[in-house]
């Protein structure tokens, strides 16, 4: 950990004022929002993050940490707790696949301090990226190369990978969000504004220490969750090493719309495959109108991962995610709704 | 009584709560780097990031820029510290590379130390220091390029002529398997912290050897081993991590003496892997020839070990495999691969986790190839004699199994692979031998006990969370008979008389039979005078009643009466290994541990178990989780079912976790571990342990040593693994011969 600054902010113009001096999505930035600090706090110390400035936003509790359930749909604030949101009796009944992706992510201690802005900002879990005593990380140091496309990369991604980076995106919230079309409202020096939540993460590509598409000094405030009745068959179904406390091998966030043994519209997301949160909207158009019989879902599944690349110890995650996928949309089926 | 507290059954102690509890819980308990020394400075260790090279510049100024940093040591300034003799056997230096540079010879090496007023600071320049080092390609593991193969001396037992048993056989079996590497991992970190007065010092490291640490440092640092005082009251885990010195103390102390300044060091979780020592990955060829019946005419036993390029330390753990049952003939080999890391050293249970494993995972696959319940097979081949006629001094296996299959429920088990369902989950019941040597170690004990019925038992025993302060209270209180909150206990200090190391399961045998011997020295001398004699030892460890002394202290003229005891068990050899011999005692004072027993004794001396395990695997995406998991263990003398308890627990959960778990990742481009903290070294939670029980099955066995006591402390994670990977076979049909058996190995079939 190197010497910063730290700034409490009293509201989101205070905030913004020592914020704007640099894009927060970007892991070399002087300038560091901080509201858990799970991520943050857990990067400064491991010497990969090293900002100048960290201007400390939980003051904002007061104003963003709302949890409204509407004719609307739902408004999530940014700094709600995962804890809180993932308690919701509403969200419980009415959204299970984002109830569930928040209390199957982490340990009780960090959902109580983890906010949701920060979480759909949480950075990978690539083992070279977190070891500063590896020199060759794009994502840490652009340009001197990406050390797990050949090294150790069971955890890493099959999906939305490219030449310079497969760092898994390790949360499981955002695809819940992903799934259920959210919108993502943020605050900025040039005023409010609010795109989907599908726009927020960005691919590595060329450039994987650009995580996100927030503007300079941007922050989040909400998430808003469009009503969805069919949400209340929803799941999240999340495969992994051990029971509790543990990241994804792969993971599924399905809602399911049934009309007799028939489709009539379904939203899939997966977990854990993926350098971002990851919408599979071919899987979703092969399964509309059509039942869950077996064949069908092979098909889905088969569509989910097309374009899968495995690179090594991470070539069993397609076989994985496909079974994950299968098994979430049965399950998914089975649910007892509650009236 | 509860779960935690079982009711004491034949030749077992009462479940008496830990001495120390009380402190433990309220946070009180003082660990090393708790101990107050006046004015510290903090160090922090920088490592190297390379595993083989040379460091050829280092350029120390910004990190000497940082505010508070006083001093920055690297092999340009600590050529005063000694070198220590590498010791396998425990108590010396854990390796024999010792150097900060310029020569790097494995990943994480400790090149330099910062040493600051604060912490942070110490961190932030050991960030900024800047090391140029011409790096080499290093070789990783067992299939790297430039790997040595040697043959380190270890025992490999024979008997008959298994090659040719082997071809007559009628039923033949053979298997690789192969176990990877892991490390400790003890909540409490590495730690140091040394303080000097003018020419002695006291070094406050967790230890489970402190006269090993002791003499160890003073021959580091140069001084007589009078002038050092180690403190280690209590040890927050250590599974074998900790008996030896490793390179980091001999800096501290060189720092603290040259700063004039006591230095206190905490390294980090992942520098954790690299300066301290690991079990090393192993292979295994296995060959058993069986008659129809089952009977094994054959067993043959290959294993190889990898070490670092100086030293051949390995486990050999064919010295039990080769006993564990009534085999016909015996063949076994041992090989040590030489490559570019650091030196292994022992973790809990070091030769027979993984021997074990493989012999208990090939003996599943007979069964299935001979169509036997594999219990059965078991005790086909139980006997109470080894292939080389030698015996056993007792051997309760089959009873182990017996107890632990029926609280299973083994007999409504369905041999056939796949054929147990829950739904979407497959069923699988696999069980497995543990099996664990009985050591004992020279030891030493002062005991003092007064006329008011106080007593004060001072012993460098070990308290590693094993309960080695209770036992030792409750032998005390039993031989001097009275109650056991009058017994004091002081351990972990080497002003008081040495213990053996806390490795090899010796401490629980080894402490109690020595105070044992010392409080019957102060009965004999109260019965001279006319004292009541103290009640003969019982069956079962207790609390004694009252005895009305006063008199017979007043006819001595003495308040308090004290006695020193030496106890060299009989079994202590020359240790045909390194073939030496001096007085144990004095063997002992000076640092040395000499274990004797297990295969080396009169009679083969071992404590034995059975485990049996559920395993469900998802039909679609396998992963694997263990609802259930009986153990039933044998181990003479039980000195109290509460901490007997804890320790079988604690070690079926490792073994769980070296199941499906554990294994230090190895980049093998940069011969470098990838997984160095405990969010990626992944271990079982509170949520993938269900079901456990523990069965402690009564046995006595005088031959031992004088309290009949067993080891424990290494038992129960002895066989784990092998009876869940024969529980995953039976659930999906799928024979994994690799540890640790992961979802993708599955994923296929």
């Amino acid at each position: 950990m190197q010497p910063f600054v730290y700034s409490r902010a009293e509201d989101a113009a205070a905030a913004l004022r020592n914020g704007n001096a640099s894009l927060p999505s970007a892991v070399e930035s002087a300038n560091q929002y901080l509201a858990g600090g799970t991520t943050l706090v857990d990067l400064m110390k491991l010497n990969v993050m090293r900002p100048r400035m960290v201007v400390d936003i939980n003051a904002l509790e007061k104003t963003a940490a709302q949890i409204e359930l509407g004719a609307q749909g739902l408004r999530l604030g940014a700094l709600a707790r995962m804890s809180a949101v993932a308690d919701s009796a509403d969200i419980r009944k009415n959204f299970p696949v984002i109830a569930q992706s928040l209390e199957l992510a982490a340990s009780a201690q960090i959902r109580n301090m983890a906010s949701l802005g920060g979480n759909v900002l949480q950075r990978t879990r690539c083992i070279y990226f977190r070891d500063t005593s590896y020199p060759n990380c794009n994502k840490r140091t652009p340009g001197s190369g990406c050390a797990a496309l050949e090294g150790i990369n069971r955890m890493h991604a099959v999906l939305g990978t490219s030449r310079d980076c497969i760092a898994t995106y390790p949360g499981d919230f955002g695809q819940a969000l992903i799934a259920l079309d959210a919108q993502v409202e943020v605050q900025g020096q040039d005023g409010k504004r609010a795109f989907p939540f599908a726009q927020l993460h960005r691919q590595p590509g060329a450039s994987p220490h650009i995580e996100t598409t927030l503007k300079e000094g941007e922050l989040i405030t909400a998430f808003t969750i469009p009503a969805l009745p069919f949400a209340k068959r929803s799941l999240y179904l999340k495969i992994r090493d051990r029971s509790s406390y543990e990241f994804a091998l792969a993971s599924a966030a399905v809602a399911l719309d049934l009309e007799g043994d028939k489709v009539r519209d379904v939203r899939i997301a997966l977990g854990g495959v993926a350098t971002v949160p990851w919408r599979a909207a071919d899987a979703e158009a092969r399964l509309k109108g059509k039942g869950l019989d077996d064949q069908t879902l092979t098909e889905v599944a088969n569509a989910a991962f097309a374009g899968a690349t495995g690179h090594g110890h991470n070539d069993f995650k397609v076989e994985l995610g496909k079974r994950t996928l299968t098994r979430a949309l049965k399950q998914a089926a089975a649910m007892e709704i509650p009236t | 009584m509860n779960r935690a507290a079982p009711d004491p059954k034949q030749n077992m102690g009462k479940p008496e709560p830990r001495l120390e509890g009380r402190l433990k819980v309220t946070g009180e308990a003082r660990y090393a780097s708790d101990m107050p020394v006046n004015n510290p400075a903090f160090a922090f260790l920088i490592t190297s990031p390379v595993a083989k090279g040379q460091i050829t510049a280092i350029d120390l100024a910004d990190a000497k820029a940082v505010p508070g940093v006083l001093d920055i040591f690297t092999h340009e300034n600590t050529g005063d510290l000694k070198h220590l003799k590498y010791d396998p056997q425990g108590g010396g230096g854990s390796t024999s590379i010792q150097d900060f540079g310029p020569k790097i010879q494995h990943d994480g090496q400790i090149i330099g130390m910062v040493v600051a007023d604060t912490y942070e600071a110490a961190r932030e320049a050991a960030y900024k220091a800047k090391f140029e080092i011409a790096t080499e390609k290093p070789s990783a593991g067992f299939h790297s390029e430039g790997v040595k193969e040697a043959s380190p001396k270890k025992s490999e037992p024979k008997a008959g002529d298994a090659e040719k048993a082997f071809d007559d056989a009628a039923v033949k079996f053979e298997g690789w398997y192969g176990t990877p590497t892991q490390h400790h991992n003890p909540i409490e970190l590495f730690t140091t912290t040394v303080a000097w007065n003018n020419d002695e010092l006291t070094v406050y490291e967790p230890s489970q050897f402190m006269y090993g640490l002791k003499n160890s440092l003073a021959s580091k640092v140069g001084v007589k081993p009078e002038k050092v005082r180690a403190i280690s009251h209590f040890v927050g885990g250590a599974f074998g991590s900790k008996a030896q010195l490793t390179p980091r103390t001999g800096l501290v102390a060189l720092a603290a003496k040259r700063l004039n300044r006591p230095v206190k060091l905490v390294a980090t979780r992942d520098q954790g892997f690299t300066i301290a020592t690991y079990r090393a990955e192993t292979q295994h060829k296995i060959r058993i020839g069986a008659q129809r019946d089952g009977k094994i005419t054959s067993f043959q036993h290959q294993g190889w070990e990898l070490t670092s390029r100086p030293d051949a330390y390995a486990v050999g753990g064919v010295e039990d495999s080769a006993r564990l049952y009534s085999f016909g003939a015996v063949k076994t080999d041992v090989k040590n691969v030489h490559a570019d890391r650091n030196t292994p050293g022992f973790m809990r249970s070091p030769p027979v986790v993984p021997y074990i494993y493989a012999l208990e995972s090939a003996m599943d696959e007979l069964a299935y190839q001979l169509k036997m319940d594999p219990v059965e097979l078991r005790r086909v081949n139980d006997g109470m004699k080894d292939a080389t006629g030698k015996e056993w001094s007792s051997r309760s296996l089959m009873q182990c199994y017996d107890e632990a299959a029926a609280a299973f429920g083994w007999s409504k088990r369905n041999a056939e692979p796949g054929s147990m369902r829950d739904g979407d989950w497959l069923i699988g019941w696999g069980c497995a031998s543990a099996v664990y040597p009985t050591h004992m170690g020279p030891a030493a004990a002062r005991v003092q006990f007064s006329a008011d019925g106080q007593a004060r038992v001072q012993i460098a025993a070990h308290e590693i969370g094993t309960g080695i302060l209770t036992v030792v209270g409750q032998i005390a209180a039993e031989r001097l008979g009275i109650p056991v909150e009058n017994v004091r206990v002081e351990v972990g200090d080497s002003v008081l008389p040495p213990a053996p190391v806390a490795g090899g399961s010796t401490q629980t045998a080894s402490c109690c039979s020595v105070v044992a011997k010392a409080c019957d020295a102060i009965n004999a001398r109260l019965n001279a005078n006319g004292g009541t004699p103290a009640p003969a030892p019982r069956e079962t460890v207790g609390t004694g009643t009252g005895r009305n002394h006063e008199e017979t202290f007043a006819r001595l003229g003495v308040a308090t009466l004290e006695e020193y005891a030496e106890q060299v068990p009989k079994e202590v050899k020359p240790n045909p290994v390194m073939g030496l011999v001096v007085d144990p005692m004095k063997k002992l004072y000076s640092g040395s541990s000499m274990l004797g027993g297990g295969s080396h004794a009169e009679k083969l001396m071992y404590a034995l178990g059975a485990e049996f395990v559920e395993v469900r695997v998802h039909r679609l995406t396998r992963e694997i989780r263990v609802p259930r998991i009986v153990g039933a263990f044998a181990a003479g003398r039980i000195m109290n079912t509460r901490t007997a308890r804890s320790q079988y627990m604690g070690g079926m959960i490792w073994g769980i976790s070296s199941a499906l778990h554990e294994a230090t990742e190895i980049d093998p481009r940069y011969a470098r571990y990838t997984n160095d903290n405990l969010a990626d070294y992944i271990i079982p939670v509170n949520a993938d342990i269900q079901q456990l029980e523990v069965i402690l099955v009564p046995e006595k066995d005088d031959l031992v040593n004088p309290v009949g006591v067993k080891g424990i402390g290494e038992l129960a994670n002895v066989g784990t693994a092998a009876a869940v990977a024969n529980a995953v076979f039976h659930a999906t049909g799928v024979r994994v011969r690799e540890l640790p058996i992961r979802l993708e190995k599955l994923l296929t079939a």
